[in-house]
């Protein structure tokens, strides 16, 4: 079955806008989406594949390479020709090995031929395209170190007596999960450009309809679908421009100032949050089809973009998300 | 009512067969004759799953035996992989990595479904949450005895798809979620399935009030957080006539079904005691059981999937994992060394991991003001040192904080030696003012850091109560009162366990305000012996 479409979620709208952004400067980094039980965290998730645009790539490339000089030895292929593929959303399960991960050897080849191949994992498949982590919270913590390590160099290395390959992995993390079931480690939470929190929405006549959306989904598919993917296609052509635009975009020296301000009243730890606030913000200013950039577009990023950056105060009772508004409020008024 | 309990366990299973969608359903009953006979009307082909099943089990993996013995690569079938009824026994001990695992299995739609055997005897032990969310269906076995049990009769059911929903229905039960404040959006949705399954089980296209009933009991009974009001007057005037013109699904579509009536039907099935239950539910976030969380190592306890690694000194070797990782090697490595026999290198080598409990810690938070040092200081000191005897026995850690003046001081960071703690209790002098909240500060911090560093903290709190001094050290009584209430919350919102023993002369309400905030045990210390507060800490703590 195909997923739910993107532009059939009703509300949560941080949500969708933050996949939006990280769909039209995929260097943003991913989103982390946390939030209760029932509220569409998955739905989102694997509804973003769609809005995608598609990617070229070698055929038959195990890593998705742009031209033919970057296919890998090991993946043997004869015949090098590029052809449009969507852009990889790979799921990595909670109980995958280290081996799926990461890749390694073929046994069938080994066993039979007695010869070492190399068996992509996950990371290859994922390259140039994103990483999926349902329950990213529940990660092993073998698997998130090894993830960590990728993410930082954007490459895979295996090495193992004789077998030794390096392939390209360069991915965009997105992850959901409960924050009640336990917490992310900080340097993982850092990998992920932007987090946004849900919960399930108030007010009746919203639930009503999402009820009836669902319903619609799962009882009366086809004509859904054809609704729905219309707007979905809609969305991926806005993403389309918004990515040419964001080249155009001007920023001032002014606008730099106030990141940074804001970082350093905020005390995010390192640079990643300067950077990651502004290229959201120059998303967010290219998806408004704005031809500069603003301090109203760093306001309305600053919370997504920052949350997850700041150091837990246990004794502040409020979520961080009110410290960023708060604080986004003092310095940029 | 029991009787009532085992027409809707066998009913929601009817329903699980008419449509997989449902996720399945959660059956909490200890194992007997009663559960027995409705587990024999599952379906003979279902897939049984324990609780510590690996992942290899459920997703597949290379079946290394045949593929030895064929030269050719044999994949094993994980159960996950082929779509089905699976049934989950001992529910309640499913780690929260088995309920995601399965939760995802679950979440592809109808291709499973799970019937969960929920064998918890505390309210507090109860199948995961995450897992929960997605079934359904929750019957409750406990009260069911033999003699209710009956056969189903057999039913003509027809395609759940075929079934029509009228228009205002929906609107309908998601204000009844709603109402019963159920906030995941899953509820409403089990809800109407529920009702079209019901329907087509009857062999009917039409959904009835009826359909409709049995399908909130089912559904919205296990999720309600609140009671609804017995009358709701205000709820009543809008309801159908004005939506029911533009539902032209059908001549025979009125459903004439007020909320109230719909209420009614859950109500009947909320369980008696749903505020304690919501209470228990409430603080299992926080509240431990006597036992220290789960940690990994590789030594002890619970065993969980070889890793690869290094041969150090307390680890221990998995041989059969090292051996199915070696073997694909096997050929290569022959033909490169032109020697026969089993080829093992080091980096075959698989480490068996445990996981265990994971040590507790104890701090004591004391208070030593002015007032506590005239009446009960020293008794505080002996069941300190009471609790000091039976921490030590336990091997559990103990860390002790005491505030009086302005500040609090951790006067010995966590440790496992008694003597050190007994030399620096008794040295420990009286006189001051009462900062409470500096105290619980000081204590809360050391059990963050205790928490990091893999232990289990819970605080006692010794005090009679009566702070006076606020957290930035002024002499302010209500501020130090405000002050404490907030650092309550926010040890309560980390879910440290914690207990509050007043030791004042007689027991003081804001003291027991105070433990009701933290959600502590409280216990009133009138005039007793030491041995008597270390006999109640003991209780308190679950031994």
């Amino acid at each position: 079955m195909q997923p739910f479409p993107f532009s059939a979620i009703v509300g949560q709208e941080e949500m969708k806008q933050a996949m939006i952004l990280t769909a039209i400067d995929a260097s943003i980094g991913g989103v982390l989406v946390f939030g209760d039980r029932g509220t569409g965290k998955s739905t989102a998730v694997r509804a973003l594949a769609a809005l995608l645009p598609p990617i070229k790539a070698i055929k038959g490339c195990p890593v998705n390479s742009a031209s033919a000089k970057d296919v890998p030895d090991w993946a043997g292929l004869s015949t090098k020709r590029a052809h449009n593929m969507p852009t990889p959303v790979v799921d990595l399960p909670l109980g995958a090995t280290e081996d799926r991960v990461t890749g390694a050897l073929d046994i069938e080849k080994a066993l039979t031929k007695g010869e070492k191949a190399f068996q992509p994992g996950l990371l290859a498949r994922a390259n140039r395209g994103y990483l999926y982590i349902d329950e990213v919270n529940l990660l092993e913590d073998h698997i998130v170190d090894l993830l960590l390590d990728v993410a930082q160099s954007g490459e895979n290395v295996v090495e193992r007596e004789g077998l030794s390959i390096r392939h390209p992995a360069r991915f965009v993390l997105v992850g959901s999960g409960n924050p009640e079931e336990g917490e992310l480690r900080p340097q993982l939470l850092d990998r992920f450009g932007l987090s946004v929190e849900v919960a399930s929405p108030k007010d009746v006549a919203t639930r009503v309809d999402v009820i009836k959306r669902r319903d619609a989904f799962e009882n009366d598919n086809a004509a859904f679908m054809l609704r729905w993917q219309a707007e979905d296609a809609a969305i991926r052509e806005r993403i389309l421009t918004a990515r040419t635009a964001l080249g155009k975009l001007k920023t001032s020296d002014k606008t730099l100032t106030d990141v940074a301000e804001l970082c350093l009243a905020l005390g995010s730890d390192g640079l990643r949050g300067e950077l990651t606030l502004l290229k959201a913000a120059r998303a967010y200013a290219a998806w408004r089809d704005d031809t500069a950039l603003t301090r109203a577009h760093v306001k309305a990023v600053a919370p997504m973009a920052l949350r997850h950056r700041l150091r837990r105060d246990p004794l502040d009772e409020a979520g961080s998300g009110t410290r960023v508004a708060r604080t986004v409020e003092e310095v940029l008024g | 009512m029991a009787n009532e309990s085992w027409h809707h366990a066998t009913r929601a299973l009817q329903l699980l067969g008419i449509d997989p969608a449902l996720g399945g359903i959660c059956i909490r009953a200890r194992s007997g004759p009663v559960r027995a006979r409705l587990t024999a009307m599952i379906t003979p082909n279902a897939r049984r799953l324990h609780p510590a099943i690996s992942d290899e089990a459920l997703f597949g993996g290379l079946d290394l035996a045949a593929t030895l013995a064929s030269g050719q690569m044999t994949r094993e079938k994980g159960l996950l992989e082929t779509p089905g009824m699976l049934v989950l026994a001992m529910a309640e001990r499913a780690t929260t990595g088995l309920a995601a695992r399965l939760a995802v299995a679950l979440d592809r739609g109808a291709e499973h479904s799970l019937i969960a055997l929920d064998e918890g005897a505390e309210p507090d032990e109860c199948l995961n949450p995450k897992l929960a969310e997605r079934l359904a269906f929750h019957v409750d076995l406990s009260n069911c005895a033999l003699q209710d049990t009956t056969d189903t009769p057999p039913t003509s059911a027809i395609n759940s798809c075929d079934v029509i929903v009228p228009a205002d229905l929906i609107d309908q039960v998601t204000n009844i979620a709603c109402t019963l404040g159920i906030d995941s959006m899953r509820a409403p949705l089990f809800a109407l399935r529920a009702a079209r399954a019901n329907a087509a089980l009857s062999g009917r296209t039409q959904i009835t009030a009826e359909d409709v009933e049995i399908a909130c009991a089912l559904t919205f009974a296990h999720r309600a957080t609140r009671v609804p009001e017995p009358q709701t007057q205000d709820q009543e005037p809008p309801a159908p006539p004005p939506d029911q013109n533009d539902t032209n699904t059908g001549p025979e579509d009125n459903l004439d079904l007020p909320d109230e009536l719909l209420l009614e039907a859950v109500r009947a099935m909320l369980p008696d005691n749903l505020l304690e239950q919501l209470a228990a539910q409430k603080a299992r976030a926080g509240r431990g059981n006597g036992t220290g969380a789960a940690r990994k190592g590789n030594r002890r306890g619970r065993p969980l999937p070889s890793r690869a690694g290094r041969i150090s000194d307390g680890a221990r070797i998995d041989i059969i994992g090292t051996l199915r990782a070696a073997a694909p090697w096997q050929t290569i490595r022959r033909n490169a060394t032109g020697r026969d026999g089993l080829h093992i290198r080091p980096a075959d080598i698989r480490i068996k991991r445990f996981e265990e409990k994971s040590d507790r810690l104890l701090i004591f938070t004391v208070d030593a003001s002015g007032s506590s040092a005239l009446s009960r200081l020293a008794e505080a000191k002996g069941a300190v040192e009471l609790l000091l005897a039976q921490a030590y026995a336990r091997r559990d850690h103990v860390a002790l904080v005491a505030f009086r003046g302005t500040q609090a001081e951790l006067l010995l960071p966590p440790t496992r030696s008694l003597v050190q703690t007994k030399r620096r209790l008794a040295a420990l002098p009286g006189g001051g003012g009462t900062p409470l909240a500096a105290g619980m500060v000081t204590a809360f911090e050391q059990a963050v850091q205790a928490t990091r560093r893999g232990m289990t903290p819970t605080i006692a709190i010794l005090t009679d109560g009566r702070a006076n001094i606020a957290l930035d050290g002024r002499a302010d009584r209500k501020q130090a009162a405000i002050d404490a209430q907030h650092i309550a919350r926010v040890l309560r919102a980390n879910g440290t366990d914690t207990i509050v023993i007043d030791t004042g002369n007689r027991p003081e309400p804001a003291l027991r305000n105070l433990a009701q905030t933290l959600d502590a045990a409280y216990l009133p210390l009138p005039r007793a012996d030491a041995e008597r507060l270390s006999k109640s800490v003991a209780a308190a703590l679950g031994d």
